[in-house]
């Protein structure tokens, strides 16, 4: 069985369909592991030990596991415990919590690297330490991992085609739906790897943009 | 949480992790020759060989690995490439995370300093000599550490080979959701082993670090 591509137009609809839920699906867990970052960073560093200690074993879980497996433990957990979410939902989550527990890393290091003085000139103005915190340290630090960040935002693009397998329809179970009815893998796998690889350049050049901005902030 | 049932069938993951070994040591050698030959051809003086270089580390970089991943195993039959679930996991991921090595590689062999070219050139040392004598003996010591962060995102990307029915950790942990309903005792099983075999091999690359730094 050779190749041939005049069976791609005919599902041309249903590709772009995928396309738009990769883009919602990346962008919400991209917001959400940026939110969950910054606030595990701070849990991490402040919170007081009983609910710190549990916390960094929940990392530790996180970060020393696979993706898709996390992915099933949430699909699959949340429906035991009678939490029947919808599979974007339970692919949000899991995307999302994945990158905040990665990004909460990038951000501690950045805390830590602010300086001491920062703080100390932010309380001796009067401001209480969850003020000083929030509106001097952290936009500091969140400011100085922004590329790093971006780095993992595009990973999180590239891992966002495992939610498929959870059954979220976009662009790789997209392409799934096609081959199914054509029998064409070869093809349809291309068209969706040239999809997610215009997404991905796309989304470097945002963020390029975005690094220069923050470049010219300082 | 059910923990006869984790005694009762922790035998099947301990099998399981066995493939998943197999897949990361296998996979690991595939992608540090890959990760050469990328590199290779990334730092050389012909114009093809590098643009054929950047295009291998822009394409696997810019595309999902699952894809990839499709695309050998149901793909590759209609370009008369036919290989088993295990095969194609391994050239997949091979293949995948060398992209990533090529770029770890290329890094650390051009942090050396260029001076240190110029004074072997002088001392009359070959453009191959100065690279294997001077540059490269430098360059392996950065590299060490930054490969085992590669590794480390590999063990756990074998777990994409779950998608095509390669039976290791992953996969193991999906059936036996499907079948007993219980999805975090099978988390917990499987995430250990897991964490125990990224454990391991981050303490042998600590240790390899640390004595080509000795020298």
């Amino acid at each position: 069985m050779g190749l041939d591509f005049t069976v791609v137009p005919a599902w041309i609809d249903t590709i772009l369909l995928g396309v738009v839920w990769t883009i919602a699906i990346t962008v919400a867990a991209a917001v959400l592991s940026f939110v969950g970052g910054i606030l595990f960073a701070v849990i991490a560093l402040y919170a007081p030990w009983l609910v710190r200690q549990p916390f960094r074993l929940f990392t530790w879980l996180f970060m020393g596991t696979p993706l898709l497996l996390q992915l099933f433990l949430i699909y699959f957990g949340l429906i035991q415990i009678g939490i029947d979410l919808p599979a974007f939902v339970a692919g949000v989550i899991g995307l999302g919590l994945h990158f905040a527990v990665y990004n909460s890393e990038l951000i501690q290091t950045a805390i830590i690297a602010v300086d001491r003085g920062q703080m100390e000139a932010a309380r001796t103005l009067g401001l209480s330490h969850s003020q000083a915190l929030r509106k001097v340290v952290v936009p500091q630090a969140v400011r100085d991992v922004i590329p790093p960040i971006g780095n993992n935002m595009i990973a999180l693009l590239k891992d966002s085609a495992l939610v498929s397998v959870i059954g979220v329809t976009e662009l790789t179970l997209s392409a799934q739906l096609a081959i199914g009815r054509t029998y064409r893998p070869f093809e349809f796998y291309l068209v969706a790897a040239v999809c997610y690889y215009i997404i991905n350049l796309g989304m470097e050049a945002v963020l390029r943009r975005i690094e220069r901005r923050i470049a010219l902030s300082r | 949480m059910d923990f006869e049932l984790m005694l009762r069938i922790y035998p099947f993951f301990l099998k399981a992790a066995v493939v998943t070994i197999e897949l990361s040591v296998l996979t690991t050698i595939l992608g540090l020759v890959c990760g050469a030959l990328g590199t290779a051809a990334r730092l050389s003086r012909h114009w093809y060989l590098r643009a054929i270089g950047a295009a291998y580390v822009s394409v696997i970089r810019g595309t999902p690995a699952l894809i990839q991943l499709f695309l050998l195993y149901f793909g590759g039959p209609q370009i008369g490439i036919q290989l088993d679930a295990f095969e194609a996991g391994v050239i997949g991921l091979g293949v995948n995370i060398g992209a990533y090595m090529t770029e770890t590689m290329r890094g650390s062999i051009i942090a050396i300093d260029k001076g240190q070219t110029e004074a072997a050139r002088t001392l009359g040392l070959s453009r191959f000599q100065a690279f294997r004598k001077v540059v490269l003996p430098q360059a392996l010591r950065l590299m060490i550490r930054p490969l085992g962060v590669n590794i480390n995102a590999l063990i756990k990307g074998t777990a994409l080979v779950a998608a095509i029915s390669v039976v290791e950790l992953t996969y193991t942990a999906q059936r036996y959701i499907g079948s007993t309903y219980k999805p975090f005792e099978m988390f917990l099983l499987s995430g250990l082993l897991y964490m125990v075999i990224i454990y391991v091999t981050g303490k042998g690359i600590s240790y390899l670090d640390r004595k080509v730094r000795l020298t």
